[in-house]
């Protein structure tokens, strides 16, 4: 122990160096192997156009290719709108939950709360989906009920729309919106709440001026996370929404593995990258927050 | 109790800004606060002092309408505030730990409850700039409330409340989370914020310094009960319960058993055969646990017999110690017979500032300046 501690003192400035390094190393490796490494490739082979067997190019053809066609750019819009009602869509569902299990509920009934939100979490994502395909499909077990009630007079297909693909996507990322969520309104101090009511502000007034201001980065760090699961989603809208569900990652799949197009799924990718980079920034910017403050809250 | 007293002066013409008519609030098995009526003047500064847990928080936050009480009414400034929400009342309160809103400046926090009443933009600007000029606060508007000082915060919690022009304005403990030369600075800039603004003020604490010095009348809660209701000087001088006694200011508590009675004078001994003697206060008769009560600045001390007032019975102790705090000073002795702790005050001419550990010494008291109680259960000799 006090060995320890005089080592400790002792350090040079360079050993300290060393053992940051060796602490980071394997984030670094992680980074550069798994992150950079990867990317570097991809950006080369987006810009480059094949010419022959082994002869490549300088080219900016495949960026072209998906301004000129239509599919592309329509589904690469209709993804990122689509991603951003659903982040909306969870972020509504998921704030009175995060009240209630932040504020209302006490001790054992909000841990037990939160531990009913993660449950579904332990089952693999392809598991829960195709959960929601035995529901849904025709001959599903909500079809059957609708028909049992009266309201159908025949089983309908309830897969395949594009309120199903929501469904999914909103039911997959309300936990990754909770958590932030959960713990920016945990810390908010239930005397201002109080205050702000006292000074005569209705519940309307508290939400928008006492509640929303503080949670703030724990709502635009929910909001991220979630945006950036959901444009990046492949499964969900897949399998929820098949043929018709027209996601953007379905098309750097075929790019890739179907039509071997690797150049293409390249610049695909470095597409939906920009997309999300500016919608982050774009959020940020009309919340006047920082991206700092904002992982803090994560 | 002196509530209906106060009721009564207030049917006179007074104004009367709260009242509250047998007030009961139960948690859970205990009684928090129990069958409580009692009224407060408009302009005047009324505390509720008692040891924490005695429901005084419990009976801020019916006033304030946090809470609903069981049984009951209380009314502000005349109107039934039954079902009344707290944004609603004519009622601010000042949080305990303050309360100010971290996200927006000094002057937002300060035009809040205007905006909520729906003041118009320039009118709010120009009556919370007035506000914090008269709190000496106008060139912090546009701070953020975490760049003031304890003082400061305190006095923008004060003045948010103020601004909304309040029937009442609840305090809670708002000097509790201050150091102790800022609380007594704070103590002070209170009762002349209250006197300017002639608002009425309702203040809680468990530090009867406090309630003392700023109270107009006091009540002092035990048990969800007041125990006595008036002003300082009451609590101080005549106290009407042992509870009250004990709690309002220093005092040498001793039990014992009536063994004799001059007039309204008893003889109180002691288990271990100390007689004193002091004022009865209540039904009282020979062979009675009391508990008595002498304050340090009642008793006189003396090196020689000569010195005492030979009016007055005799008793000597050892000093034990000599507790030096400036004008408080005092001495703490063992009375010789008995071994019994008795303190006195020490008197400001410093003549005895020399006395040491062990010496003897001798000291007596004024009978009409000691008072006792019939022993409370569990308390007696």
């Amino acid at each position: 122990m006090n060995d320890d501690a005089a080592r400790s003192q002792g350090a040079t400035p360079w050993q300290a160096r060393l053992t940051l390094g060796l602490l980071l190393a394997p984030a670094l490796l992680w980074l550069g192997a798994l992150i950079v490494l990867p990317h570097v490739e991809l950006a080369i082979l987006s810009l480059r156009k094949m010419l022959g067997p082994h002869r490549y190019a300088f080219s900016l053809a495949q960026y072209a290719t998906f301004f000129t066609e239509p599919l592309y750019w329509h589904v690469f819009l209709r993804t990122a709108i689509m991603s951003a009602a659903a982040t909306l869509l969870t972020l509504l569902l998921a704030f009175p939950i995060a009240w209630v299990i932040a504020k209302i509920a006490r001790g054992r009934a909000s841990s037990l709360l939160f531990i009913l939100c993660l449950i579904p979490f332990w089952v693999s994502e392809t598991v829960r989906t195709l959960g929601w395909m035995i529901l849904l499909r025709q001959s599903g077990v909500l079809p059957a009920l609708l028909v049992k009630l009266g309201v159908t007079a025949e089983p309908v297909e309830l897969l395949y729309h594009d309120a199903t693909i929501m469904v999914g996507l909103i039911y997959g990322s309300l936990l990754f919106m909770l958590i932030p969520l959960i713990s920016s309104l945990e810390s908010l101090d239930n005397a201002l709440i109080e205050a702000a009511y006292d000074l005569g502000a209705g519940g309307f007034a508290i939400l928008r001026t006492i509640v929303i201001p503080h949670a703030a980065p724990g709502i635009t760090a929910g909001c991220i996370v979630v945006f950036m699961l959901t444009l990046g989603n492949y499964l969900t809208p897949t399998l929820l929404g098949g043929k018709n569900s027209q996601w953007f990652t379905e098309q750097i799949y075929t790019q890739f593995i179907t039509r071997f197009n690797w150049e293409q799924g390249a610049a695909f990718g470095f597409l939906l990258l920009g997309l999300s980079t500016a919608m982050v920034i774009v959020g940020l910017k009309l919340t006047g927050q920082r991206f700092g403050d904002v992982m803090r809250r994560t | 109790m002196n509530t209906a007293d106060l009721g009564q002066t207030a049917g006179l013409g007074h104004t009367v800004d709260l009242a509250l008519d047998s007030v009961s609030k139960r948690f859970a098995g205990t009684q928090a606060v129990d069958d409580l009526s009692f009224s407060v003047e408009r302009g005047s500064f009324f505390s509720i002092l008692g040891p924490s847990g005695c429901g005084k928080t419990t009976l801020l936050r019916m006033i304030a309408g946090f809470i609903a009480p069981d049984s009951g009414s209380i009314s502000i400034g005349g109107r039934n505030m039954h079902a009344v929400a707290p944004n609603r009342r004519p009622v601010n309160m000042v949080f305990q730990q303050l309360a100010l809103f971290p996200m927006m400046s000094v002057g937002e926090n300060v035009a809040f409850g205007l905006a909520r009443r729906g003041v118009g933009r320039r009118e709010r600007l120009r009556r919370s700039l007035a506000m914090l000029e008269r709190v000496g606060l106008h060139a912090s508007a546009d701070k953020r409330v975490d760049e003031l000082s304890g003082g400061q915060r305190q006095r923008v919690a004060i003045a948010r409340s103020l601004v909304l022009e309040p029937t009442l304005l609840l305090l809670d403990e708002p000097l509790g989370a201050l150091d102790l030369k800022l609380r007594e600075h704070m103590k002070i800039e209170l009762k002349q914020l209250q006197a300017a603004f002639g608002t009425t003020f309702v203040y809680i604490t468990h530090d009867q310094s406090e309630a003392l010095v700023l109270s107009d009348h006091v009540g002092v809660m035990n048990q969800g009960r007041f125990e006595q209701l008036g002003t300082p000087q009451d609590l101080y001088y005549r106290p009407q319960t042992p509870f009250v006694a004990g709690f309002v200011g220093a005092n040498n508590r001793i039990t014992g058993r009536i063994t004799g009675r001059n007039g309204r004078v008893f003889e109180i001994t002691t288990a271990d055969g100390w007689a004193i003697h002091a004022l009865g206060s209540g039904p009282l008769s020979a062979g009675d646990a009391v508990e008595g009560f002498v304050r340090p600045e009642a008793a006189t001390l003396a090196r020689q017999a000569s010195d005492l007032p030979n009016t007055e019975p005799h008793h000597s102790g050892t000093v034990q110690s000599v507790l030096f705090d400036g004008a408080n000073s005092a001495v703490l002795l063992k009375e010789r017979g008995t071994g019994r702790e008795f303190r006195i005050a020490l008197p400001q001419t410093g003549r005895f500032a020399d006395l040491k550990p062990n010496e003897t010494v001798l000291f007596s008291f004024d009978p009409e300046r000691a008072i006792c109680f019939p022993a409370r259960a569990g308390q007696g000799a």
